[in-house]
């Protein structure tokens, strides 16, 4: 168990390594001379060499990219331009309703994915199945962003203008309303989910879709595996068939499915908390954008990464725990 | 045209999917080639107050006609979408160009190579993976100034890897075949063979990735639009016209579904032909290479 985790974790060590080494690379293609930005045009060269030395500008490459490393590592991030205020303190702020959100989806994708998939395979070729897997093309393909719009037209417009009952009129933006802090606890994590509940449909019926084809196919083709009709020749039922015996097996691939799925999810996120006005990193990164405010964008992008190079290592040891086969390879 | 190639046609033509998605792209071409030929009816909008916001199949005072509707400027929508159709199919299909250039270059490179040139590649495909593709675009687009050319590059550079690794495993399997040992027997130089009798094999899966990659190239572009880092207005894009429909989204909701409703039939139709053109390459292979079809 631990060597395994070991020889995952240096796999995932020179992956994060370049992913920062890649993000280092986008920030030496940038036009523009930070000297001469911070001196301004009339700033004479001997000024300019002078400030170039001190913030080890001549240096080589390599070398600034490991100063820059060194900094990375030891939690110095920089200062937000925008906010002046360290870049670790923007982003501790915004990881939690970023996790919260996309952890949310990421389950409520897989119980409703796998219970779409299963009905599909258990009527496979019927027009259930038919009609789910127009529906799940349809969702995958579908961007986050139309998605979003189209369910803050239907609840949070449509239904307060034809007066349906409150509980189906949602709110729209942020992760909790203004008067939160007045509210009695119970009231306040109604208002907690009544929030979430249309920034997480969003990214759970896109996720949901892709696990859905994902479950149908992994399972129809256990289905045809000579032990799944060997338990149906001893006349077990077909429910019990399909889930004692072909989900759990389609459930080994699907906990490396969700180390797959994270990028996808983070970048779906991004568009989400960008309409929703969720409080998350992503919501961060297009402000900062906006702001020019670099510093902050690098980083998002890199916790990110890192989001997904630990998912992914987390995910690996899941199915190692779950799959006696994957053990002999470590 | 080789034997399982024409086979290979013929199953596309007989395919529903593939049908329903060359009439849907079709007419989005179209549409984008005929926007300049018609006048734009915006120049002299006249009583704006007026004009604006007339739901779809609806009339302005001066008894003009709009199918889909005005925008808040009182421009005909029908205009706009043919407009911003010749952004998004334009930045879609050059920046999945890019992408799959990039991509089938360095997979050839790393899957006849091998060794260390293999492994960097590889290596560098694997990290590149883990970077979420959204944020890294904000990042990109945050070192440069928004606007077409960069949305392109931006996207393009963002999505070779899954093109990369098809062509590599292909280039690999393909480079121990015997008609390879063949050439390289006759004395054919590495870069002849690679070029002309590895990778024309090996472009089958390159077509189906790159017609995916159109897809998430109009997603994405749109989407950077959307968030007002991409193309920007008044130059008409799917996305930036999504976003100017948004504020608008309680008085007149077809100013955003409209342009929505186009990036989501278009992308819907690109991976449609995605999935008939795997059917279709996979169908090929199983006849004429005797190889197993690619498991999904």
């Amino acid at each position: 168990m631990l060597l395994t985790a070991l020889r995952r974790l240096a796999i995932a060590v020179p992956t994060v390594l370049l992913v920062l080494a890649l993000t280092f690379t986008a920030l030496q293609l940038a036009p523009g001379d930070p000297v001469r930005l911070f001196l301004g045009p009339g700033a004479d060269a001997a000024a300019a060499g002078e400030l170039r030395r001190q913030l080890g500008l001549d240096q080589p490459l390599p070398v600034q990219f490991a100063h820059w490393l060194g900094a990375f590592l030891t939690g110095d991030w920089g200062t937000s331009i925008a906010q002046q205020r360290p870049v670790t303190a923007v982003l501790r702020e915004a990881l939690g309703p970023t996790i919260a959100l996309t952890g949310l989806s990421l389950l409520l994708s897989y119980i409703g994915g796998a219970a779409i998939g299963l009905v599909q395979a258990a009527r496979s070729r019927s027009r259930t199945d038919v009609l789910l897997t127009a529906l799940t093309s349809v969702l995958q393909a579908l961007p986050s962003y139309v998605l979003a719009l189209a369910l803050v037209l239907l609840f949070a417009y449509w239904t307060a203008l034809l007066g349906l009952p409150e509980p189906l009129r949602l709110p729209a933006i942020g992760a909790e309303g203004i008067s939160a802090d007045l509210l009695d606890p119970w009231s306040r994590v109604v208002d907690r989910i009544r929030h979430a509940a249309l920034p997480v449909t969003t990214l759970a019926l896109i996720g949901a879709a892709g696990t859905a084809r994902y479950v149908r196919a992994v399972t129809a083709d256990i289905a045809r595996q000579p032990f799944v009709r060997a338990a149906r020749s001893r006349g077990l039922g077909e429910r019990s068939v399909l889930v004692r015996h072909a989900l759990r097996i389609a459930l080994l691939p699907l906990v490396t499915l969700a180390g797959l799925q994270l990028p996808a999810l983070f970048s779906g996120v991004v568009f989400v908390e960008a309409i929703f006005a969720w409080p998350g990193m992503g919501r961060v990164a297009v402000g900062a954008v906006l702001a020019r405010d670099i510093p902050v964008v690098l980083a998002v992008t890199a916790v990110f990464a890192m989001l997904v190079v630990l998912g992914n290592l987390l995910a690996d040891m899941a199915a190692w725990l779950l799959d006696p086969r994957t053990r002999g390879r470590a | 045209m080789s034997a399982g190639a024409s086979r290979a046609m013929r199953s596309l033509a007989a395919d529903p999917r593939a049908a329903v998605a060359m009439v849907v792209l079709g007419l989005a071409a179209v549409a984008a080639l005929a926007a300049p030929l018609l006048a734009p009816d915006g120049t002299e909008l006249g009583d704006v107050v007026a004009r604006r916001f007339v739901s779809p199949l609806g009339r302005t005072p001066d008894g003009a006609f709009h199918l889909l509707g005005t925008d808040r400027f009182g421009r005909d929508l029908t205009l706009r979408l043919m407009d911003g159709a010749r952004v998004s199919l334009a930045v879609g299909a050059m920046a999945a160009m890019v992408a799959a250039v990039l991509g089938a270059v360095l997979g050839a490179l790393a899957g006849f190579a091998g060794g260390w040139v293999d492994r960097g590649i590889s290596a560098v495909v694997d990290a590149a993976l883990a970077v979420p593709r959204v944020p890294f675009l904000l990042l990109l687009v945050a070192l440069f100034e928004p606007g077409v050319g960069i949305t392109v590059l931006a996207i393009g550079l963002t999505g070779w890897m899954t093109i990369a690794r098809l062509v590599r495993a292909d280039v690999m399997t393909l480079r121990r075949r015997e008609f390879v040992e063949a050439a390289r027997a006759l004395g054919a130089t590495p870069g002849r063979i690679l070029v002309r009798h590895v990778l024309p094999h090996a472009l089958a899966p390159v077509l189906v990735a790159t017609a995916l990659a159109v897809g998430q190239a109009i997603t994405l572009e749109a989407g950077l639009s959307f968030l007002g880092l991409g193309v920007q207005p008044p130059t008409a894009s799917w996305g930036n016209m999504i976003a100017a429909g948004r504020d608008a989204l309680v008085v007149a909701p077809w100013v955003a579904l409209a342009p929505a409703l186009a990036v989501a039939l278009v992308v819907l139709a690109c991976s449609l032909l995605a999935d008939a053109l795997e059917s279709a390459v996979a169908g090929e292979r199983t006849s004429s290479a005797g190889q197993e079809a690619p498991q999904r």
